[in-house]
C-alpha cells in the first residue's frame, strides 16, 4: 500500500475494540442480574482493587465522552440547567447527572451503582460530582484524597495516600462483604502495569514519520486502558493494535495520506467535532500525532513497582499529569514536542476543566520560548457543543496552519 | 461609632495598613482563602494579610487566565501582575479549589514576592488519617516559615498568637450574635467592614478595637427592627453595596455562611492543647467550604441550623460566577431548604460587578414574598 494514496485506511483494530467496549457496557449494564457489583469510578481513580474484587467498574467520564461523541450532550447539559446546575460546571459533570434522572444519552444511562469511588487527582470537579450521586442514589462513596504535587512528592503525602488505600480496600470488604484475595490483586495489579507499558507503546508508535495512527484514533482506543485497565482483554488487545501499527509502519500507511505537519494536542478531546476537526487538519495535511490526554494513562510507570503495586500505586496515582504543577506540564510538553517531533502546538482551552485549561497560558508562552513552535488556542467545551464557534476556530486554524507552512519554507 | 473607623481605614487603604504594619517588623503574607493558618504565619513573626481583587480592570491577567476563570481570582493576578501587591513579602497558598491551585502555581512561576508556600490541605475533613496529614501539613508550613525567617517557631510563640486570633473569633462572634438579635444595632456594611479590616489590619489591634466595640454594642439599646431576617450563603462577598440594598430592600442579615463572614472566623482553637494539633483540629472542624468534604450533607445541615437558630425568614444564596464548588452544592441546598419551607433565592455575581439595580429589583421581590 503506497503512502502517496488519498485515502485514508482504515485501523483494522477499531472494529474489536468497539465490539469489546459494546460487550462490556453489556456486562456492566445486566450486572444486577448477574449478581455482580458496580462502582462507578474516576478516570483517573485506581480501578485495580475494583478488578481484583469482582467488582464491575464504570466511568461516568467515559460516558460523557460517549454523549460528547454521540452530540447528546447539549440536550443532557440543558436538562442539568434547568435542575439548577450552572451552565459553567463541567459538562460530563452535568450530563452524567442529569442522565442520571432522565436515562438518557447513547445507552439509556449507565448502571445504577453500588457504590462510588472519587479520587481527586484529576480535578476537584469530581468531588462535588460523586456528592450529587451519592445523595442521587443514596449508595457509600469512597474519597481518596491525593493532594497535589504542585512541586513535588512529599513523605506526608506519601503516608496520607497510602493509608488511604488500605481504607479504600477496608472500604471494598465492607460494600461487598468479601475479602480482597491479595494473589488476584498481585496478579491484576502486574496486568494494569502491562496494558499501561502496552499503551505507551502504541503512543510511542506515532513519533514514526509519517504516523501510522492519530490523537483522534488515541482518543478512541483510549477507552480500554481507562475502563479494562488490570484485565488480560485491554493487555491482549493493545498487543494486537501494536503489532497493527508496526505492520503499517513497515507498510508505509500513514493516518492521513500525505502527513507534512506535525502536531501536539493538549487537553480533552473536543468530542463532538472529532470529525471535523480531524478532517480540517487533514486538509492542511497536518497529522495530530500526540497529545497530553491520553498520554496520563501511562504517565506515572516509573513510580510502580509491579512487585509492590498496593504500595506504589499510592504515588503513581497522586503524581499523574493533572495533579502537578503547570511548570512541570510545560516540562511534559517540552518532551513530547521532542519526541514526536510536533511542529505546532494546539490547545484546547476547555471551559469545562479548570485544572487542565488554567496554566495553559502559561505553557504556551513556554513551549513558544523553548521549543519555538507555533502554538494555536482554540475555545470550546469537550462535551457542551454550545461554546464552539466553527467558523472562528476555522479561521483560527487556517491562519496557525499558515504559519506553520511559512515557517518551513523559511527553514 | 468611631470604633469602626480603624477597620474602613485598612479596608479602603490595604496598601497604607501594609507599610505601616512593615515598620513594626512584620512581614507580610498575602493569602487568599479563609483555610490560611493565620496563627501559624503570625507566630512566624509575619502579618497574614487577606488579598481581595481592587476590582480593576483585567488587563495582564488576560494573558494567564482564560475569561471563565472567576473574578476574585483573575482579579488579584491583575493586582499582582500591575504591581498593586508589591508590598507582599510573600504568599501563602492553602489548596481549595481547581482555580486558586493553578493560581498558586502561576504565582509561584512568576516568583515576584521573596516567600512562597504552598499548604496543601487535605480536601477530606472527616477521616482520622486526613485529620493526621492535615497536622503533618501544618508542621511542613511551620518548617518553611522557620527556614524562611531563620528562627524556631516555639509553642509560646504559637500559643500566644492563638490567644490573640481567638480573641479576634471570639469578638466578632459576640458582634454577630448582638446584630442577631438587634438587627440595627450595627449596620450590615459596618458588620462586614468590621471582619474584612480584622483580615487586612494589625491582629492585635484588631482584636483589641474588637473588644471595644464589643462594649460600645453592649450599652446599645436599638428599637426592634422589622426587616426580614435573611441568611447569606455562598462564597466570597465583596460587594458592600449587597449589604446595603438587602437593608433598602427591607431585610436585615441575621447570619451567613460566607468565607468572608463566618466561615473565616468559626471555631475557638482550644488553648490548653499542644498549639500546632489544636490548630490542626480547627482547621478541621471548622464549618466547611464547599471545596472541601465534611459529609453529605454537613452544609445542608448547618444552613438549616443556621436558619432556625437565627429565626430567619429567607436564605439568599450568593455566588461568584464559575464559582464551581458553590455551584456544585446549589441545587441540593435549594431542594433541601424547599423540602424544609425556607424560602432562599440565589444570585451570581461578578467580584466587579457594577450595577446592581437588578439585584436590588430583585432582593425586593424575594422580601415581599417571604
Amino acid at each position: 500500500m503506497s503512502e502517496k494514496s488519498n485515502e485514508t485506511i482504515k485501523i483494522k483494530a477499531a472494529k474489536k475494540m468497539r465490539d469489546l467496549m459494546t460487550t462490556y457496557y453489556l456486562e456492566a449494564l445486566s450486572a444486577a442480574q448477574n449478581n455482580k457489583q458496580v462502582a462507578w469510578i474516576t478516570s483517573g481513580g485506581p480501578v485495580e482493587p475494583l478488578v481484583a474484587m469482582d467488582i464491575i467498574p464504570v466511568y461516568p467520564e467515559n460516558h460523557g465522552a460517549m454523549i460528547g461523541s454521540a452530540k447528546m450532550g447539549e440536550d443532557l447539559c440543558a436538562k442539568a440547567e434547568d435542575m439548577g446546575y450552572s451552565s459553567d460546571l463541567c459538562s460530563y459533570a452535568r450530563a452524567d447527572i442529569a442522565c442520571s434522572v432522565v436515562k438518557g444519552g447513547p445507552i439509556g444511562g449507565l448502571p445504577k451503582p453500588d457504590m462510588l469511588i472519587c479520587c481527586n487527582n484529576i480535578c476537584g470537579t469530581v468531588l462535588k460530582w460523586y456528592e450529587v450521586q451519592a445523595r442521587f442514589y443514596n449508595v457509600p462513596l469512597f474519597i481518596l484524597d491525593t493532594p497535589i504535587c504542585h512541586t513535588g512528592y512529599s513523605p506526608e503525602i506519601a503516608r496520607y495516600v497510602r493509608t488511604q488505600i488500605d481504607e479504600y480496600i477496608a472500604f471494598l470488604e465492607t460494600v461487598t462483604q468479601r475479602k480482597l484475595d491479595h494473589d488476584r490483586m498481585n496478579e491484576v495489579g502486574k496486568l494494569s502495569l502491562e496494558g499501561q507499558r502496552l499503551w505507551q507503546k502504541v503512543l510511542n508508535t506515532t513519533a514514526h514519520k509519517p504516523s501510522p495512527m492519530s490523537a483522534f484514533d488515541a482518543f478512541f482506543f483510549l477507552a480500554l486502558i481507562v475502563t479494562l485497565r488490570g484485565t488480560r482483554i485491554a493487555v491482549d488487545f493493545y498487543k494486537e493494535l501494536i503489532e497493527e501499527m508496526e505492520q503499517r509502519i513497515k507498510d508505509g500507511i500513514s493516518s492521513i495520506p500525505s502527513e507534512k505537519y506535525r502536531l501536539l494536542w493538549d487537553n480533552l478531546p473536543i468530542w463532538h467535532r472529532l470529525k471535523w476537526l480531524s478532517k480540517k487538519f487533514s486538509d492542511h495535511h497536518a497529522c495530530l500525532v500526540a497529545d497530553t490526554y491520553t498520554s496520563a494513562w501511562c504517565g506515572t510507570i516509573k513510580y510502580i513497582d509491579e512487585n509492590n503495586f498496593l504500595d506504589s500505586m499510592a504515588e503513581a496515582y497522586t503524581r499523574i499529569y493533572l495533579n502537578i504543577g503547570v511548570d512541570q506540564m510545560a516540562d511534559g510538553v517540552l518532551d513530547m514536542i521532542r519526541f514526536y517531533g510536533a511542529d505546532g502546538f494546539v490547545m484546547h482551552s476547555n471551559r469545562s476543566c479548570k485544572p487542565y485549561s488554567f496554566g495553559q497560558m502559561d505553557i504556551m508562552k513556554i513551549v513558544r520560548e523553548k521549543a519555538g513552535i507555533p502554538v494555536l488556542m482554540i475555545e470550546a467545551d469537550m462535551t457542551d457543543p454550545r461554546s464552539f464557534s466553527q467558523s472562528q476556530v476555522e479561521t483560527r486554524i487556517d491562519a496557525f496552519m499558515e504559519i506553520i507552512k511559512q515557517k518551513e519554507k523559511r527553514i | 461609632m468611631k470604633q469602626i473607623e480603624p477597620f474602613y481605614e485598612a479596608v479602603n487603604h490595604i496598601q497604607d495598613t501594609a507599610l505601616k504594619i512593615q515598620k513594626t517588623g512584620r512581614k507580610i503574607m498575602g493569602y487568599l482563602c479563609s483555610y490560611a493558618p493565620e496563627e501559624i504565619i503570625h507566630a512566624a513573626g509575619f502579618h497574614p494579610m487577606r488579598l481581595f481583587s481592587s476590582k480593576s480592570e483585567i488587563i495582564l491577567a488576560e494573558s494567564h487566565l482564560q475569561s471563565y476563570c472567576c473574578s476574585l481570582v483573575r482579579g488579584i493576578l491583575e493586582d499582582s501582575l500591575a504591581g498593586r501587591l508589591d508590598f507582599l513579602d510573600g504568599t501563602v497558598f492553602p489548596h481549595t479549589c481547581d482555580s486558586m491551585q493553578r493560581l498558586s502555581d502561576i504565582f509561584r512561576m512568576n516568583g515576584k514576592y521573596p516567600f512562597f508556600a504552598d499548604v496543601v490541605l487535605p480536601v477530606k475533613l472527616n477521616t482520622k488519617s486526613a485529620r493526621t496529614y492535615m497536622a503533618d501539613v501544618l508542621t511542613c508550613f511551620k518548617n518553611d516559615l522557620e527556614t524562611a525567617t531563620g528562627h524556631e517557631i516555639t509553642d509560646m510563640d504559637l500559643k500566644s498568637s492563638i490567644l490573640i486570633f481567638n480573641q479576634i473569633r471570639k469578638n466578632l462572634s459576640l458582634i454577630y450574635d448582638f446584630h442577631t438579635k438587634t438587627p440595627g444595632i450595627i449596620t450590615s456594611r459596618d458588620l462586614y467592614a468590621l471582619v474584612k479590616g480584622s483580615m487586612i489590619m494589625d491582629r492585635k489591634k484588631a482584636a483589641e478595637l474588637l473588644s471595644c466595640v464589643v462594649s460600645h454594642l453592649e450599652r446599645l439599646n436599638p428599637p426592634a427592627n422589622k426587616g426580614k431576617r435573611l441568611i447569606l450563603s455562598g462564597s466570597v462577598c465583596d460587594t458592600p453595596d449587597i449589604f446595603d440594598a438587602i437593608e433598602t430592600a427591607g431585610g436585615v442579615i441575621v447570619g451567613d455562611d460566607l468565607c468572608t463572614g463566618f466561615r473565616w472566623f468559626d471555631g475557638l482553637i482550644p488553648e490548653h492543647r499542644p498549639p500546632l494539633s489544636a490548630i490542626a483540629a480547627r482547621y478541621m472542624d471548622r464549618i466547611a467550604c464547599p471545596a472541601k468534604h465534611s459529609g453529605l450533607l454537613t452544609r445542608a445541615d448547618h444552613l438549616v441550623s443556621l436558619f432556625q437558630k437565627n429565626k430567619a425568614d429567607g436564605v439568599v444564596f450568593l455566588f461568584l460566577k464559575f464559582c464551581d464548588p458553590h455551584a456544585f452544592d446549589y441545587p441540593y441546598l435549594k431542594e433541601f431548604l424547599d423540602k424544609q419551607g425556607i424560602k432562599s433565592t440565589v444570585f451570581e455575581m461578578d467580584d466587579r460587578q457594577q450595577s446592581l439595580g437588578q439585584f436590588l429589583t430583585r432582593i425586593e421581590t424575594f422580601i415581599h414574598m417571604i
